[in-house]
């Protein structure tokens, strides 16, 4: 039986990991590889790297940081933070990503969907959602959050997957950070919406809150501050998961 | 371990994450694209993500299939990861009409699961004890084989009904999880692939 994936999130900053709330008053979190390490010996399923500051000098450093990570990491990894092309990817998956995940890219030229799944298949080819309530559903935002679109959030998940995404990370940005809990209403909504796996991210702040956004139809849980101020351990969750009837890895 | 194992460099997969994990191995890796040392290299590994007639399409444009049908014939050790494991096989409903190497006497299918692909960690049990090991393995796929081919070492795993997560025979081995990413249950696998016995070849 496919087990629930328990994920940490390291969101990195030229090779430091740090934490703020919605990328705001970052926090210095220590190295990306000691990080993904203690993650990957708590039992961490698979870990994300999430660059913040994806410009144009920072990418040097996200290569080598992915690279680093990948050495000494034997779980699978998943990097992100402005993807825009083909090259790109290509780029990051020969430094050592098992997938790559695309957002504000995506929304701005889906067409690099379909790209990426034609070059180098759907299973590697993960869509991150930055979505926010809006009424009685909820919309798509892009640049970190910074840019409101009109895109209702279940019918751009229909789209992405339509066109080639194997995977979508699907993040409350109004709960990001804000240790409020998943958003459980649009987690249930976009899983029924599509048929790939949706890892879910955004307001984690204690193991209960991950055995309802799975209850929910997440098939992974994502969580960064959760782990980083070591106020649990994945162990600790997991075995938590476990008792509360969730399949994990032990 | 100080051997080298060689991978063949298909352009496509998640190549940098397969030669970590030779290097964890305590071996060296080396890529390749050359038909002699696809042939006659004592280890070899056929990684592989993304679509099988893509897949087929690249050995045959490096002109490799032989070379892979020679090795596999003589048994030198070779292990096949994911879609390198369904490119073992005759044919998959991926690629209508594109013919597979038939090492495996099985044709590959899409799941019949409410969520394709199947990511994450599923459990892996033998069917026969001689091989392989129970634990967690890291998968990634669509298409699978839903039936053991006789012949081989089975090991199978659940998703909506049960496939084949691995076979053996001799020194052949085939995943269809990444025991590259599996943690400490990949590497065992490794290892264990590793330490099997090449035939007498020349030097490459």
């Amino acid at each position: 039986m496919l087990t629930k994936r328990i994920i940490p999130c390291l969101d990195v900053k030229n090779d430091r990991v740090v934490k703020g709330v919605q990328f705001n008053n970052l926090r210095d979190c220590g190295s990306p590889v000691d990080r993904a390490l203690l993650y990957e010996q708590q039992g961490a399923d698979e870990i994300v790297i999430l660059d913040v500051a994806a410009t144009v000098e920072a990418r040097r450093a996200r290569r080598d940081t992915v690279s680093n990570v990948r050495a000494a990491l034997s779980i699978p990894l998943t990097v992100g933070g402005g993807v825009a092309s083909v090259a790109d990817v290509r780029e990051l998956l020969n430094a050592g990503a098992d997938k790559v995940s695309i957002n504000t890219a995506a929304v701005t030229r889906p067409d690099l969907i379909d790209e990426l799944a034609q070059n180098f298949g759907s299973q590697c080819t993960v869509v991150a959602i930055d979505a926010i309530k809006a009424g009685a559903s909820w919309v798509v935002t892009s640049h970190s959050g910074t840019t409101r679109t009109e895109i209702d959030a279940i019918a751009w998940a229909q789209t992405v997957v339509d066109r080639g995404a194997g995977e979508i990370l699907l993040t409350s940005w109004d709960r990001d950070g804000s240790k409020a809990g998943y958003d459980l209403e649009m987690l249930e909504a976009i899983t029924r919406a599509v048929n790939v796996p949706v890892i879910a991210s955004g307001g984690a702040a204690t193991p209960d809150d991950m055995v309802q956004a799975l209850a929910a139809g997440a098939d992974a849980v994502l969580a960064a501050s959760m782990f980083h101020d070591n106020v649990y351990t994945v162990a600790a969750v997991k075995s938590e998961l476990r008792t509360s009837g969730c399949e994990v890895r032990l | 371990m100080s051997q080298s194992i060689h991978i063949v460099d298909t352009g496509i997969a998640n190549l940098a994450s397969v030669q970590a994990a030779v290097n964890r191995l305590g071996s060296k890796p080396a890529l390749t694209r050359d038909a002699q040392v696809v042939e006659q290299c004592p280890y070899l590994i056929l990684p592989g993500v993304g679509a099988f007639g893509v897949g087929l399409q690249s050995l045959r444009a490096y002109k490799l299939i032989d070379a892979l049908l020679a090795r596999i014939e003589r048994d030198q050790p070779t292990l096949a990861i994911c879609l390198g494991m369904q490119i073992l096989c005759r044919a998959s409903e991926e690629s209508p009409g594109v013919s597979g190497l038939g090492v495996i006497e099985a044709s590959v299918t899409r799941f019949q699961s409410p969520r394709i692909p199947q990511i994450g960690w599923n459990n892996v049990s033998p069917t026969q004890p001689e091989f392989f090991e129970s634990g967690h393995a890291y998968f990634a796929n669509s298409y699978r084989l839903a039936a053991a081919p006789s012949g081989w070492n089975c090991a199978i795993a659940d998703y909506d009904g049960p496939f084949v997560a691995a076979l053996q025979r001799g020194n052949i081995v085939a995943c269809q999880f990444h025991p590259e990413i599996s943690g400490a249950f990949g590497m065992s696998l490794l290892k264990k692939w590793a330490t099997l016995k090449p035939q007498e070849v020349l030097p490459c």
